[in-house]
């Protein structure tokens, strides 16, 4: 009767996003390449352990290939057009002469190790930055990040989640109309038939949705306590003016003229005013969440794990610039700092203390059985792609 | 409970309204089954009850139709959710969430049920549908049935009063269907529950239903008991065609009551001499193969879909491929056309291996009509359509023998069910093969299609032509087939003519040759055969 109950818990996504961000802040306040290695082996560590087999959790290396181009991108263009760095030089490509009012750029040239290592630095953090964040959607069920938002946003989250599926649903359908170019007798590929199908494809895209929409509406989607007038007009009022002083208190912020004290003023009461805003018009909502995701001490020494790692890291930006900035001019070996080399290893804690994935849900949540039997209606090629 | 005055729909660009004056009254507590052609009108009349029609549709409304009191000019589809549920036709596309569980709590937090609630709801509609074995699995990896049987949890666990259901047993084997039907049974006799359900498979539902709802096609709509409507309905399930045949009365609406009447006619038949084994052309002495599979095996991931089958098709022949909901029904069928290739064994189809032939190959070899038949369809129009087939006269003039009367100009989205199916048909056979493979062909098909498709597909056999059809359609099977393959977990477990394996199981067996156990009958056509002067 009560067989098969939740078996294990998934940590509560916004635990996994804020530890991601945390250690993403990290890797913002040090150029230094062993630390950064550091972070990303920690990153990928975390997910190794404790990822599901659900389809999103494959996305971490998309990330770390992501981040890999990146690097690639950031050492041609630091060797191509990269300001000219004395020391030693590596090699020398044919350098094109600018005119005058270029002065200052450079095409080509005396190629040197310092130059090439302060971009790989650099492209490093980029890829650091990219794992955290790939690190959390590959952890974090999106489905269930969106019980976590405000019920007044629902609806724009649930547009996001839908459209995210109707990509897998649409490569599936273009994997069905290949197999029926091929039934009709017709080249599946090439240009002519990509533009045939892809008519079919959109068509067909659409009118899932269409079909979609109308379940969820007849299943309640989108209804809303009704509210006085004046009750909805101050709401309106609240969240908009709250937007338009954060609005305001951004720009003032990033220009220096303004005095730094009113533009957070601006921005605290701009926040206060939003959060008043979205939470009365939470009230409006009707919604109510099945198991919501509960946060106990898994979820609180994760983040904090990861805002030690961010503390740490940011303290030590200020006390050890040489050794968390290292210089590439004169070439050196970057040294390691201990404190945050120790902060790193601490975020990685969430490897043991994050509850395991369940082999069996998380193996059901990919299980190929049926999902790529032909009955399924979804061919086989498609539901892996 | 649900109440329509004078309802008038009329779809934007139609000529013809879809419902035209209509005037229905179903009260509390009753099953009522709709029933009519394809693109009758059916799904529209379903759809105007928490007014999805006229407001995801397009098109205007006229009259009033109110739910428990509830007028849907003034409440929009959401706000009848807690009184309405509605399974729409293909359950894959209203899925929202991804798990058993959740989708059934779905509905629920948009009506903002308390934690509490919510719990013991969904514990109780997994119970009450069976599903507390798969609350985990991701919905897209069901079978047919199950997904069927969560859409229904899904929407049940709203508690609504009012549930109405498209077609909800057209994709499912005949045992899947019966579980869902014996659910639905349960939810009526118990919860008083109102059903308003369309089902072209009236031998599967017309039992139980208390009324019944005849959507006529030029947008009227009448009602009246199912002993009534059954006596002169233009679509009626073979027992209720015996009974007005033999001239029972009472008219026989289930295979028990007719047993009944049926010992007379069980003596008579018994009396004659008998019949030669039922086939198309007298089988020659060494019949040719058309195709051959040998140990094909075939593997999705840890799913073993096909374990090493052996089939050899002949020429003139129409197999009937029948099993569960995922047997490998259509995987066999598949790999007859070389869109999968079996891991181990061959697969040759008139000496060659379909998975190496392309175009012209392989359109002249082997045929499929899969089991969406509008995925074959991706042009703008009817014409369009054949002009793209191997040979567009022969697809046109086919289409014009299966869906007569339909305007060339006409987008395929547009077609009712049953006449896309006719043009899939038309658009494959037009090619010739000899080897024609259909998936599922009588999906949402009506009697009068289906009797057309029969007589088609008796022509091919006859001039030669090999035919293999996947159904759960019992009925279609025991009309059409001369031999029939029962597949079980990707096995072959009977291989016989029709006439023995559909008698020899009451799963298989069709309504007729139920009533006239132990006499091997299978159709009216059949007992017609033997005997021509009525009793």
């Amino acid at each position: 009767m009560m067989r098969a109950p939740r078996a294990t818990r998934a940590l509560h996504p916004v635990a996994w996003w804020l530890w991601a961000l945390a250690l993403a802040a990290a890797a913002s306040r040090t150029l230094n390449p062993l630390l950064l290695s550091a972070i990303i082996a920690v990153a990928a560590l975390v997910v190794a352990a404790r990822r599901s087999q659900a389809p999103w959790a494959a996305s971490f290396r998309a990330f770390l290939v992501l981040g890999v181009a990146v690097l690639g991108v950031r050492l041609v263009f630091e060797a191509l057009f990269g300001a000219p760095i004395p020391g030693t030089t590596l090699f020398t490509l044919p350098e094109v002469t600018l005119p005058e009012w270029m002065a200052g750029a450079r095409l080509g040239g005396a190629v040197t190790v310092e130059a090439l290592l302060a971009a790989l630095y650099s492209g490093l953090q980029l890829v650091a930055i990219l794992a955290c964040v790939g690190a959390a959607n590959a952890l974090a069920n999106p489905t269930r990040l969106l019980k976590s938002v405000p019920g007044a946003l629902y609806e724009a989250g649930v547009a996001v989640v839908v459209a995210l599926t109707l990509v897998p649903s649409a490569l599936a359908h273009l994997q069905l109309i290949r197999e029926a170019r091929r039934l009709r007798g017709q080249p599946s590929r090439g240009i002519t038939s990509v533009a045939r199908t892809a008519t079919a494809v959109l068509a067909g895209a659409l009118e899932r949705s269409l079909t979609l929409a109308a379940a969820m509406d007849s299943r309640g989607f989108g209804r809303l306590r009704p509210l006085p007038a004046r009750e909805r007009r101050i709401t309106a009022t609240l969240t908009l003016a709250g937007l338009i002083s954060l609005l305001i208190g951004g720009f003032a912020l990033l220009d220096a003229s303004t005095a730094p004290l009113a533009a957070v003023a601006l921005l605290t009461i701009g926040a206060a005013l939003a959060l008043i805003g979205l939470h009365r018009s939470n009230r409006r909502a009707v919604r109510s969440v099945y198991r919501p995701d509960p946060w106990r001490w898994p979820e609180t020494v994760t983040v904090a794990s990861g805002v030690i790692a961010a503390a740490v890291y940011t303290a030590a930006a200020v006390a050890l610039p040489a050794e968390m900035l290292p210089v590439t001019n004169p070439l050196a070996w970057p040294a390691l700092p201990l404190a945050p080399l120790l902060a790193t290893l601490i975020a990685a804690a969430p490897a043991w203390v994050a509850p395991p994935v369940s082999s069996t849900s998380g193996k059901s949540t990919a299980d190929p059985v049926a999902s790529l039997a032909p009955n399924d209606h979804l061919p086989a090629k498609a539901v892996a792609a | 409970m649900i109440r329509f005055e004078n309802v008038t729909l009329t779809y934007p660009d139609a000529r013809e309204p879809a419902l035209r004056g209509v005037s229905l009254h179903i009260p509390e507590g009753e099953l009522a089954l709709v029933v009519g052609r394809t693109g009758s009108g059916k799904s529209s009349l379903l759809r105007a009850v928490n007014g999805l029609a006229p407001t995801f549709t397009g098109g205007t409304l006229q009259g009033r139709v109110t739910v428990d009191g509830r007028d849907t000019r003034t409440h929009p589809p959401r706000e009848l959710a807690d009184v309405v549920g509605v399974v729409l036709q293909d359950p894959r596309n209203g899925f929202v969430t991804e798990v058993v569980e959740d989708e059934i709590a779905y509905g629920m937090e948009s009506l903002g049920l308390s934690t509490e609630v919510m719990r013991r709801r969904v514990e109780e509609a997994l119970d009450l549908l069976g599903l507390n074995d798969v609350r985990q699995r991701p919905l897209r990896t069901l079978s047919g049935g199950q997904q069927q049987r969560a859409a229904i949890a899904s929407v049940l666990a709203q508690h609504p009063r009012v549930l109405v259901l498209d077609e909800p047993t057209s994709a499912l084997d005949p045992a899947a269907a019966e579980e869902v039907l014996a659910a639905l049974q349960r939810l009526v006799h118990d919860l008083g529950l109102t059903v308003l359900m369309a089902e072209h498979r009236l031998e599967r539902v017309v039992q139980f239903a208390d009324r019944i709802v005849h959507v006529h096609g030029d947008g009227q709509v009448t009602d009246g008991l199912p002993v009534q409507v059954m006596a002169d309905a233009p679509v009626a399930p073979p027992v209720v065609e015996l009974g007005r045949w033999a001239r029972w009365e009472p008219l026989p609406l289930t295979v028990r009551e007719a047993r009944r009447f049926a010992g007379p006619l069980r003596a008579t038949l018994s009396a004659l001499p008998p019949r030669p084994e039922r086939s198309v052309i007298p089988p020659p002495a060494a019949p040719a193969t058309v195709a051959e599979v040998k140990g094909a095996r075939v593997q999705y991931g840890s799913h073993v879909a096909l374990s090493g089958v052996d089939l050899r098709l002949h020429a003139g022949e129409i197999v009937a491929v029948m099993g569960r909901n995922g047997a490998g029904k259509s995987t066999l069928l598949r790999s007859l056309v070389g869109l999968t290739e079996p891991s181990a064994g061959q697969v040759r189809v008139g000496g060659q291996n379909p998975v190496e032939l392309n175009g012209r190959d392989l359109t002249s070899t082997v045929g499929m009509v899969p089991q969406d038949p509008g995925d074959l369809l991706w042009n703008e129009s009817v014409r369009q359509e054949c002009i793209e087939s191997v040979d567009a006269d022969e697809a046109r003039r086919l289409f014009e023998e299966l869906a007569p009367g339909v305007d060339p100009a006409m987008h395929p989205r547009d077609l009712s069910e049953g006449q896309r199916l006719a043009l899939a048909l038309a658009v494959v056979l037009s090619a010739g093969a000899p080897l024609l493979l259909l998936d599922e062909p009588t999906r949402g098909l009506d009697y009068p299609t289906k009797h057309r498709l029969v007589g088609l597909l008796r022509r091919r056999a006859a001039a030669g032509g090999t035919i293999v059809v996947a159904t759960h359609d019992v009925e279609l099977a025991a009309d059409v087939a001369t031999r029939t393959v029962v597949i079980a977990e990707g096995d072959i477990v009977t291989d016989g003519p029709t006439r023995d394996v559909v008698t020899a199981s009451p799963q298989f067996a069709p309504q007729v040759a139920k009533v006239l156990a132990p006499v091997q009958m299978l159709t009216v056509a059949d007992v017609l055969a033997a005997l021509p002067e009525a009793l």
